[in-house]
């Protein structure tokens, strides 16, 4: 058999962070972020849903081990960030807007080594239960 | 008595950390949750008041009001905010759940006509874990 099948793990970490341009002024960064840019940072219930796609391999049935995938996830991934302070106890953050959105492209590439090339990745992360980005889209 | 329940939320940021308490001490109680830079959360709260449904309008109480009254009293001060830092009714407490709920009911409470009662506060920290709060 060498049909894909996509396998999925999910996680979870719970993270503070703001939204904030430090090329802008202020008022620039209430307008465009609104409370989201509130100084002393608010934070959220992140869920991550890592997907994998691949021909199971014949010898085990797997995709991946999703064991072994979940273990990568939480040394990889949820060690640096959960109940962290996304802007200032991240490097990844130090100098990118911890949007949803480039919290999954960071996601990704630090995923993205830790599998096989013949593996597709792709990252759903959640902010919160109505707000969700994918990538690669 | 019909129970009426309006679910509200906000996400916030707060970190567990009682400052008569050494750093040692705060992670030893408290682990990652005393994480100095905070952490932070998706909030789901659930308020439930109780009385009979009245006879004019067939409403327990009219649930935009309360929803007016939870945003006014509760959320606006919550959402998008830092609960050890920007929450008048929040300080020199320890901003766990189960104190959060309480101040949460200690706001909402004189705020209700006298013909219903606050029943219960309902909060969800994660999807995981809720504290409940019947104001006893």
């Amino acid at each position: 058999m060498s049909k894909k099948v996509a396998v999925f793990r999910r996680e979870h970490f719970n993270a503070a962070h703001r939204l904030f341009n430090p090329a802008w002024d202020e008022a620039k960064n209430n307008s465009v972020f609104g409370k989201c840019a509130l100084p002393h940072y608010h934070g959220h219930n992140y869920e991550l849903e890592v997907k994998v796609t691949g021909i199971p391999d014949p010898t085990t049935g797997y995709v991946i081990d999703l064991k072994n995938l979940s273990d990568i996830i939480q040394r990889t991934v949820l060690e640096k960030f959960d109940h962290k302070n996304l802007n200032l106890d991240t490097v990844e953050f130090k100098n990118l807007n911890p949007t949803a959105e480039n919290i999954a492209v960071v996601i990704y590439e630090i995923l993205r080594p830790e599998l096989s090339a013949d593996q597709e990745l792709q990252i759903r992360l959640y902010e919160t239960p109505r707000n969700f980005v994918e990538y690669p889209a | 008595m019909v129970y009426l329940t309006r679910v509200e939320h906000f996400n916030a940021a707060h970190k567990l950390y009682n400052p008569e308490w050494t750093l040692e001490k705060n992670e030893e109680i408290f682990g990652k949750c005393a994480n100095e830079n905070w952490h932070g959360h998706n909030y789901e709260l659930l308020v439930t008041v109780k009385g009979k449904p009245d006879e004019g309008t067939g409403f327990v109480f009219d649930v935009k009001r309360l929803s007016t009254l939870i945003r006014e009293q509760v959320t606006e001060k919550l959402d998008h905010r830092n609960l050890n830092l920007d929450v008048d009714f929040m300080k020199g407490k320890m901003c766990s759940t189960e104190n959060l709920a309480i101040g949460i009911w200690q706001q909402l409470q004189p705020h209700l006509p006298s013909a219903i009662q606050l029943h219960a506060i309902k909060l969800y920290e994660t999807p995981r874990i809720y504290v409940e709060y019947f104001g006893e």
